[in-house]
């Protein structure tokens, strides 16, 4: 870790203890050690999911947009009725499911990375503000958060997509929305604590200004926090986008997501469940995963946000 | 007490304005809102009408004063799609939420607390990864998906339960087990760790040193202090149900105001949508202080904190 001597309070061997004994069964969910071992079979899946959406043209075996409306809603290859050509099936248009599901990844990992990188900036700088200035400015944005915490986010969402109309600019906004309050109010108490620390007092008697004690004191030291609360909230954002999708207020079609497929098979349940089932799957274990690999990120970064 | 729900009520009411602030301008970023809320086959002289009518022609501060004006006397506007009154359509579908919410609170509460209880009491063991298994699950399930797969199991195949629409009994067992869902991990979690705090602390030492049964200690002693973190997060479920709702309610074509709200949405109703935005953020501001308030009248230590 590059981070400096001083980010660490305690020593080593006391941070792999957890700091709330009361929460330590959250560390030990797949195995008893109090080491947790690498979540192998999470990594793997995140790593097929991102290598399908960054080399989705070359693996989709067809177009994912294209409609062959002779060979529609053809079941997965395993059922009766199936066909090796379309592992997967294919959906009311004849679209291949397993090229949509391809692209579609890229649509939920753009909006992820997007989002968190929006919303959690935004958190990031408004905790790092609040706490280090404290006082009447720490007042007034503490307060702010509280207001988003207490009004569901979603409902400006679903707004902003029917003022600003549909496209990944709004969704990204409005998943940021969601966002930016958890990450100010953590963020905010770290740098309360570390503000306290010696290295922030000598920075000031050595006469640095307030931003640059916030740019390269505090926001170094915050950073490991940063990454684990951007892991911990992927599943979120996954879920946020998907459900904006399935509420027609995600990214338009014919752009494949995995929401809007989910949604699209929903009136042919009984007869092609594929359509529906298949793509909420992937959000599933998808999601799963990126919690699992949180969970164990968190451990190895920073203990002391086990209460989240 | 009377200086904390005063304190309370302010912060409430700002909250809101905040919010129908936001709608409001919200509504005029992307041009004329007219064109929001007229139909697509709209003549020149509807759209002049309107206009006249919502006081367009005025600046943006006389339009405020306007829309603020017509708010407090409950007047959001006409839906386009329903050709009513969109405080109207809201109200008429608020019962029907109603009636699934406290089945879908009463099962989260049946199933999370004694789920967190018994992981607790097995600390470390197999039937608490078990358990834990079981929120981590629901936590990583959309809730839409859930709810399409419950229809799928148990009306497609079995065929032993309605796949959507009201009517008698057996249709809410599928929404409010969906929409009940999304919290039982939350409250899982929850009560597992408040339980596991209580159970350390002085007074179960006491309760256990002068005899009493394991029974009584574990259920009344702890269960009692632990349920008081859920309790006070009651407002913030509520309000949770309320929003998940609009995903339930959308798959079980549930007429309620989650329904509504898809409603709008997908037609681009915006009076609706404007309206119903402002109603929710009404009905969940004011659950949450009422919970609050409750709250800080039965536990002396949150209106002093």
């Amino acid at each position: 870790m590059s981070i400096p001597a001083s980010a660490s309070p305690k020593p080593a061997s006391e941070t792999l203890r957890p700091a709330i004994p009361a929460l330590a069964w959250i560390a030990r969910l797949p195995g008893r050690s109090r080491r947790r071992r690498v979540p192998w079979i999470p990594i793997c899946i995140i790593a097929i999911m991102v290598s399908m959406a960054l080399f989705a043209p070359f693996l989709a075996p067809y177009s994912p947009i294209d409609q062959t409306l002779r060979d529609k809603l053809i079941p997965p290859f395993w059922v009766d009725g199936g066909s090796v050509s379309y592992i997967l099936g294919t959906d009311a248009f004849g679209r291949d499911m397993l090229s949509r599901l391809i692209y579609g990844a890229r649509v939920s990992l753009i909006v992820a990375a997007l989002a968190l990188t929006a919303g959690g900036g935004i958190g990031l700088l408004i905790g790092i503000v609040a706490g280090y200035f404290g006082g009447a400015v720490d007042n007034v944005l503490m307060r702010l958060v509280d207001a988003a915490f207490t009004f569901p986010a979603i409902l400006f969402a679903l707004l902003l997509a029917v003022t600003m109309g549909q496209g990944l600019g709004t969704l990204v906004l409005a998943i940021s929305l969601l966002l930016w309050a958890s990450f100010a109010r953590v963020i905010r108490g770290e740098v309360l604590s570390l503000k306290q620390r010696d290295f922030v007092a000598l920075a000031k008697v050595r006469g640095c200004s307030s931003a640059r004690i916030m740019l390269t004191h505090i926001l170094p030291n915050v950073l490991n926090t940063f990454m684990v609360l951007v892991t911990l909230n992927i599943g979120v954002v996954i879920i946020a986008e998907a459900s904006l999708s399935f509420l027609g207020a995600g990214i338009p079609p014919p752009t494949p997501t995995w929401g809007l497929m989910v949604s699209d098979g929903r009136g042919r349940i009984a007869e092609a469940w594929w359509v529906s089932l298949i793509p909420g799957i992937a959000i599933t274990l998808l999601v799963l995963s990126v919690n699992v690999f949180g969970d164990w990120l968190r451990d190895r970064l920073d203990p002391r946000l086990r209460q989240l | 007490m009377k200086r904390y729900i005063v304190y309370r009520l302010l912060q409430g009411v700002v909250l809101l304005c905040l919010v129908a602030t936001i709608v409001f301008f919200l509504g005029r970023l992307t041009g004329n809102p007219v064109d929001l809320m007229l139909p697509e086959d709209a003549t020149p002289a509807d759209r002049m009408a309107m206009i006249k009518a919502l006081g367009l022609d005025g600046s943006l501060f006389q339009q405020f004063t306007i829309f603020v004006g017509n708010a407090s006397h409950g007047d959001l506007g006409n839906s386009i799609r329903m050709r009513q009154p969109a405080v109207e359509a809201f109200f008429s579908r608020l019962p029907n939420t109603l009636a699934i919410i406290p089945w879908a609170l009463l099962l989260a509460m049946c199933a999370g607390i004694p789920l967190g209880v018994i992981a607790a009491l097995n600390r470390g063991n197999m039937i608490d990864r078990a358990a834990g298994t079981v929120a981590v699950l629901g936590i990583a399930m959309p809730s839409f998906w859930l709810g399409i797969l419950l229809i799928y199991v148990f009306s497609v195949e079995l065929g032993w339960l309605p796949s959507g629409r009201m009517g008698g009994p057996e249709h809410y067992v599928l929404p409010v087990i969906t929409l009940g869902a999304f919290l039982v991990a939350g409250f899982m979690r929850l009560v597992r760790s408040s339980m596991l705090e209580v159970m350390e602390s002085e007074f179960v030492k006491l309760a256990r040193i002068k005899g009493l049964s394991e029974s009584v200690v574990i259920w009344k002693h702890c269960l009692r202090n632990a349920l008081i973190p859920v309790l006070t997060l009651w407002g913030v479920f509520v309000g949770n149900l309320i929003t998940g709702a609009i995903v339930t309610e959308t798959v079980f074509a549930w007429p309620g105001v989650g329904r509504l709200t898809y409603e709008a949405v997908i037609f681009r109703d915006f009076p609706l949508l404007q309206a119903v935005i402002i109603l929710k953020a009404i009905l969940i501001l004011g659950i949450n202080l009422f919970v609050d308030i409750l709250y800080a009248y039965v536990d002396p230590r949150i209106r002093l904190a």
